[in-house]
């Protein structure tokens, strides 16, 4: 029998945890269920949607052999455009490195560093649909400014979101602009700060460089924020691609900026594939959850609790 | 003795100022390129061949631009609607999130650190999970309704916009609604999980004063711990603010009504059909960032403090 106190207790906790716990049951637990029942079947929205089991998850993964013989992937735009996604991954370490590099120089004594950090913090604060509509005019091949400063230099530059082959550097590129100076450096200003300076003394006490003093102190203290990054910014990539594709390359040329975010997006709003662009969304789901129990398994102790 | 050592200190950190300014200028480059394309005069953005020089200083100042994008496409409806949208999904998001803050720091119960750890694992679901069943439940929602309830005006046609006298407020709910421009996101485990780290720092004897006094635990919530967190509540009222002005794929899902677009899908507006008009596509960006540009000029600590507070300990 509950107490009259209990149960006071129990209806003052709930009344504090309703508005948020009720939003989250109508806009994420709920949709997440939805999407994974949605994921078995077949709905454009017009006719009723069909229940049709494992059917779109086996023409996602699925392989078939061609009359030649050879092996054939079912939708081979799903593993191109995973490979897309992998692919523009590539940012993160160049992103990281840059950052710890800012991060180490700005925490010298060294004289405007507020002033720089205020400018680097910049771009990542603005990012947004207006920076890639303003990637995409300075990437225009004709009256852009990239091009203009690769050929200050005497380069002739490519037209970058047009030709296959730069289309993901030049997306990285820009990745790399909105990101260098924003989470990760103001993360790693902070650990940085946090170094006892009795460590950095007894390294200089043995005779190291500052290059040997880099890898003998400050990488292994700031090695719990690298690893939150990468996992975190995996994450993160994973999932990304869909408004900056969409604004400025719409996918193409041929699929090429396609990522695996912006597939989900076309299945389900261009062409009204709703169970497909699920089953696509759970896939990708499942590959974040892997990452995530890493994460909790070998970074845990670090991450806020 | 000290000059000498102030000569070598100087000249070792400047030297770490090449790197910094290089730094600073492709930063700042593509910001710079935006405001002379801004200023254009339209055949001046489309031309070939112009010196880098002319490309990062204003040349020109076509402040026409700044006003044409007012008058040509309805760019003030749109600013109306972000800034509702942003304002509302602000203090909504505040609210829900310190009240759930305030029951998984200051009061006590069993279960509490194990339901918030579960609550903080759902950050990690996609948006792109929820998304497209939140759409499918948008559209479908007024239909719904008008079956199940059919004495209220569900679909609400007349506010659509359509017909002669038509507000242009959209509906109560469902797709073109303001209902589906906020409401997903109102509610948020990282407010709650920031907000509970500012709430945790607070001393418990605060608790015990206040009821002392008299206080039940509203008014603890209300009058002691809501005012002593200000510096949290706004950064996360900040953090969230940005993120709803920029939002761009819901709204553009959930709006098909011109009036009801927010600014960032309205953008598309400057896409003509005989390519994009860059003075204006880049003048109304530039309105668009105003905003975030003052926020994050005054308020850069609590941009910091979201991140550091938000991530990692320590």
């Amino acid at each position: 029998m509950l107490s009259m106190r209990t149960l006071r207790k129990v209806l003052l906790v709930a009344a504090f945890l309703a508005p948020n716990v009720i939003g989250f049951l109508l806009f994420t637990a709920g949709p997440v269920l939805a999407g994974v029942v949605l994921s078995f079947t077949s709905w454009d929205l017009l006719t009723p949607p069909r229940w049709v089991g494992t059917t779109n998850f086996v023409n996602l993964l699925g392989f078939y052999t061609d009359i030649d013989g050879s092996l054939q992937a079912r939708d081979p735009d799903f593993w191109k455009y995973l490979y897309n996604t992998v692919f523009l991954l590539l940012a993160l370490p160049v992103n990281i490195g840059t950052s710890l590099f800012l991060a180490v120089v700005l925490v010298k004594k060294i004289r405007f560093s507020n002033f720089y950090r205020l400018i680097f913090f910049m771009p990542s604060i603005l990012a947004g649909v207006s920076i890639f509509y303003l990637w995409r005019w300075i990437f225009n091949p004709n009256y852009g400014l990239f091009n203009a400063l690769l050929a200050a230099v005497g380069v002739e530059g490519p037209g970058w979101l047009t030709d296959p082959l730069w289309v993901k550097p030049a997306l990285m590129l820009m990745q790399c602009w909105i990101g260098v100076g924003g989470t990760g450096m103001i993360l790693y200003i902070a650990a940085l700060k946090s170094i006892p300076a009795e460590l950095y003394e007894a390294a200089q006490m043995d005779g190291a460089g500052p290059w040997h003093e880099f890898w003998a102190v400050t990488w292994p203290s700031v090695m719990p924020i690298t690893f939150f990054l990468l996992v975190m910014g995996t994450i993160g990539g994973l999932q990304s691609g869909v408004e900056s594709v969409m604004i400025m390359t719409g996918g193409g040329p041929n699929g090429a900026s396609t990522t695996l975010g912006y597939y989900i997006y076309t299945k389900a709003f261009v062409d009204f594939e709703m169970g497909y662009a699920a089953s696509i969304s759970i896939i990708l789901f499942f590959i974040i959850l892997i990452l995530t129990l890493i994460n909790w398994k070998y970074g845990g102790k670090n991450v806020a609790d | 003795m000290w000059p000498i050592d102030m000569k070598t200190r100087f000249s070792k950190t400047s030297l770490w100022h090449l790197p910094l300014i290089g730094m600073g200028l492709t930063c700042l480059l593509p910001l710079l390129f935006m405001i002379v394309t801004a200023l254009a005069p339209p055949e001046q953005a489309m031309k070939t061949s112009t010196a880098i020089s002319e490309m990062i200083i204003p040349r020109h100042y076509r402040w026409e631009n700044f006003v044409e994008v007012w008058t040509i496409v309805p760019f003030l409806r749109y600013y109306i609607n972000s800034v509702f949208v942003a304002l509302v999904i602000t203090s909504g998001k505040v609210f829900t999130s310190a009240m759930a803050a305030y029951a998984f720091s200051r009061l006590q119960w069993k279960g509490r650190d194990v339901l918030f750890l579960l609550y903080l694992a759902t950050m990690m679901i996609p948006g792109s999970v929820t998304m497209i069943p939140n759409f499918i439940i948008m559209k479908l929602l007024p239909e719904l309704l008008s079956s199940g309830l059919p004495f209220i005006d569900w679909m609400g046609l007349r506010f659509l916009g359509n017909g002669p006298n038509a507000p242009g407020v959209g509906r109560f709910l469902g797709l073109d609604s303001y209902f589906a421009l906020i409401a997903p996101g109102m509610f948020s485990a990282y407010g709650t999980f920031l907000l509970r780290q500012f709430f945790m720092s607070l001393p418990k004897d605060l608790d015990e004063a206040a009821t002392i006094d008299g206080c039940n635990h509203w008014g603890i919530f209300t009058r002691v711990i809501l005012p002593l967190s200000l510096p949290g509540i706004t950064t996360l009222s900040i953090v969230t603010f940005i993120g709803a002005w920029g939002s761009f794929l819901w709204p553009l899902v959930v709006t098909h009504q011109e009036y009801m677009r927010t600014l960032p899908v309205g953008l598309q507006s400057f896409q003509g059909q005989y390519g994009t008009e860059w003075h204006l596509m880049m003048a109304a960006s530039l309105l668009m960032l105003l905003p975030v540009m003052v926020i994050f000029l005054f308020g850069q600590r609590f941009f910091v403090s979201g991140i550091t507070s938000g991530a990692v300990k320590g």
